[in-house]
């Protein structure tokens, strides 16, 4: 087989891996927007704040430390013990619940009945405070994330493609491992949207707010569910690309890798966050490798969004959005 | 009653004596945004170092320094706001902390008469003082940072790099494209093969380019990178078993925060450096006596030794020490931004003067003059030891190729001279 070709199927499968990672943090827009119409511009930031969280709970890290030492002259950092990272993803969670609570009490409630923008808008304030209480509990500085995911080349892939072909493949571990767990968040997803009283509840919200009210549903529950997944799957996403950078800033612009994916996946759909995700993926990284030494290299960030643009055009909806007709 | 009071006031003024105003010395931080973790051990060590001549010296000469923080957040916009806002209060010299900042503040500083010292960024160029009247970026600048890389290799290789394949991997941004022509002419001269490997901002998905340095095997890998672009290419390396020790980063990627997140894989990774590192120096003695003990540390106290940190501290030095000179050269304690030039232009850095300051063999010595803003461009390799978790300076500090670097400056600053109709010359 020519070198060539075997190269395109190795840059295929990363493509893949890379798409199912912009697909988690995809996922978590959609889920908000599809149960609120909220374009949430602080998903990034989520992610950020959980990971920081994680980190800072592992690590036994008093929160908000600077603030103490400097009003009450302490020298406090740590509490001095270490939590292991299965508990800590839990208690991570429970703040990531209490975190969607108050976002729907202080800010989201107060605001029903308000033009998209105006959400939007909130959600770009909520960015920049979540920013700032991240650094404010946790600290600035770029952590070291590690819950025992694995790193690296996949020794029996790059075995058996070398026996195959004469040539390993490199697939990094870590991108198998948010494979499966991409995999069973979209299945558990989808499971609880379809099998429990939560989920027939939040699928009655996306239909139709008014609608859903007059049969009893209760709007600030399904919204602080929402934000509450939504968290999850920041957390989920924050791990994942945590790992790869160590936990810093940098983290909460992970949501410019998923604009793409939901323009061209739909904002509704949780199966088009995947799609999406994995279209873009593979797109970007095979174009990179046939055309980026032609044209100067990094083309990726900006090819992205060329891709969602084409399908754009065709569907405005996207892949897996629904199509909306108003009539006048 | 009227006079009675203004007699009485002018009387105690008089009694005072001549007060000398405040050595003010603006430091534009980035304590907060994407590069926070990188902003806050260089203000850090800025603002530690004065406050420790304050401490213990009573300031510079006599003269207390009045440290200006003003945070850009790493924003291009920001910093000259930041310029704006704090030239007026008598600054002497502006450490703009970011190439974007930098190129704005060159033609506003020169027309202000207000020194500017980007250390080891900025303006490659400027090194030509007599086009760049008020900006200095000694000791060392983006291409001498190419040629100590190349120097190094050479050394390894026992003098020969030809056949050998090297690759840049670059911050897509003015920034990352700096070495590119220095490595393509040191490339002609020592027969080496440059590949070109952009990463787009911020950095955080390199999957591409580490892909193509695992099929095309290169011998050596040289990153200009910032922020998460580092860590990120670290990691990538260790993950297709690139060997550390033939990875060099610029000093921008030379800091703790871009080989921890990497752990144990990232041991043996090297970066370059134009000062030295850890803090077993007598100095630090006297920074954890006089500010850290004494509750009068910058930010938290705790960056004591990073290598951001020192960085921070010798900028700081290097700015005393020309305002020392300054004060020598023109007699007087009472120094004006058009002294504090002055003073940067004739200072020298010798060994024997970094031991009298409790810093010795921390950095490179140097000679400025009115032709050359530069120094001598030496910088040296350190690299990383994980286990310790900490780094490890493996060279003496490098003679760079001057007879390359220097022409590229020269003509990179008579263009930049006719474009802004300037007369080079040292009058």
């Amino acid at each position: 087989m020519p070198d060539q070709l075997l190269f395109a199927m190795e840059v295929t499968l990363n493509g893949l891996m890379a798409g199912v990672l912009y697909a988690l943090v995809a996922l978590g827009f959609v889920l908000i927007f599809k149960a609120s119409g909220i374009f949430n511009y602080a998903q990034g930031v989520m992610a950020l704040f959980a990971a920081a969280t994680l980190v800072g709970i592992m690590d036994g890290q008093v929160p908000f430390s600077h603030l103490i030492n400097a009003t009450l002259g302490t020298d406090l950092h740590h509490f001095g013990w270490h939590v292991p990272a299965l508990l800590a993803i839990l208690v991570t969670v429970v703040v990531m619940i209490v975190l969607a609570w108050l976002v729907q009490r202080l800010v989201m409630r107060h605001l029903v009945n308000q033009e998209p923008i105006i959400l939007f808008m909130a959600t770009i304030g909520l960015a920049y405070f979540l920013e700032g209480l991240s650094d404010l509990m946790w600290g600035s500085e770029i952590k070291t994330l590690d819950v025992g995911l694995p790193q690296g080349i996949n020794e029996t892939i790059d075995q058996i493609t070398y026996d195959m072909f004469g040539y390993g493949f490199f697939i990094d571990n870590l991108d198998i491992v948010a494979t499966v767990i991409a995999g069973i968040l979209v299945i558990a997803l989808m499971a609880f949207n379809q099998y429990t009283r939560e989920g027939r509840a939040l699928r009655a919200v996306a239909d139709d707010h008014q609608a859903a009210l007059s049969v009893g549903i209760s709007l600030n529950f399904v919204w602080v569910l929402v934000w509450s997944l939504a968290g999850f799957v920041a957390l989920v996403a924050g791990v994942m690309w945590g790992a790869k950078s160590g936990v810093q800033f940098s983290l909460s612009l992970i949501a410019l890798k998923a604009l793409p994916v939901l323009m061209l996946g739909g904002f509704t759909s949780i199966p088009g966050a995947i799609v999406g995700g994995l279209i873009i993926g593979v797109g970007e990284k095979l174009f990179e490798f046939l055309l980026g030494p032609a044209l100067g290299g990094a083309t990726e960030n900006w090819f992205a969004y060329v891709l969602a643009l084409v399908f754009l055009v065709f569907r405005p909806q996207g892949l897996f959005g629904e199509k909306i007709i108003e009539r006048v | 009653m009227k006079l009675r009071l203004t007699t009485l006031a002018l009387g105690a003024v008089m009694a005072a004596g001549p007060v000398m105003a405040d050595l003010v010395f603006p430091s534009l931080s980035y304590r907060t945004g994407a590069y926070a973790a990188n902003g806050i051990p260089f203000a850090d060590g800025y603002e530690d170092y004065f406050t420790l001549l304050n401490e213990r010296d009573g300031g510079i000469g006599g003269v207390p320094v009045r440290v200006i923080e003003c945070e850009t957040g790493y924003n291009t916009e920001k910093g000259v706001e930041c310029y704006e806002s704090t030239k007026g209060e008598g600054s002497l010299v502006y450490q703009p902390l970011s190439t974007g900042i930098t190129y704005q503040l060159i033609p506003k500083a020169t027309a202000d008469g207000i020194p500017v010292h980007s250390m080891g960024y900025g303006r490659t160029s400027a090194k030509n003082g007599e086009v760049f009247r008020n900006i200095f970026n000694y000791p060392a600048n983006y291409w001498d940072g190419a040629s100590v890389a190349i120097k190094h290799l050479l050394e390894q290789n026992g003098g020969d790099l030809s056949g050998k394949k090297i690759a840049l991997v670059y911050h897509n941004s003015a920034y990352g494209k700096e070495p590119i022509r220095t490595l393509e002419e040191l490339g002609k001269k020592h027969g080496y093969e440059l590949m070109l490997l952009p990463v787009d901002h911020p950095g955080q998905e390199q999957k591409s380019q580490w892909l193509q340095v695992r099929r095309e095997r290169p011998d050596y890998v040289i990153m200009y990178g910032w922020g998460v672009m580092n860590s990120v290419a670290i990691q990538e390396a260790v993950n297709i078993r690139f060997p550390m020790e033939n990875f060099i980063g610029i000093w921008w990627s030379g800091s703790e925060n871009d080989v921890l997140p990497a752990g144990a894989g990232a041991d043996g990774y090297k970066a370059l450096t134009f000062h030295n590192l850890g803090d077993d120096y007598p100095l630090y003695d006297d920074l954890r006596k006089y500010v850290v003990d004494a509750g009068k540390a910058a930010g938290a106290g705790d960056q004591l030794g990073t290598a951001l940190y020192n960085r921070g501290m010798y900028a700081a030095m290097l700015a005393a020490e020309a305002a020392k000179t300054a004060q020598e050269i023109h007699g007087t304690k009472d120094i004006t931004p058009a002294m504090m030039r002055d003073g940067m232009e004739a200072l020298v850095i010798d060994e024997a003067k970094m031991e009298s300051l409790g810093l010795p063999n921390f950095g490179p010595e140097f000679a400025a003059s009115c032709e050359n803003h530069g120094g001598d461009g030496r910088g040296a390799v350190a690299q990383w030891d994980a286990e310790a978790g900490e780094w490890n300076m493996i060279t003496d500090y490098i003679d760079t190729d001057q007879e390359v670097i220097s022409a590229l400056i020269e003509e990179d600053s008579s263009a930049y001279a006719s474009e802004n109709n300037i007369t080079p010359g040292c009058d």
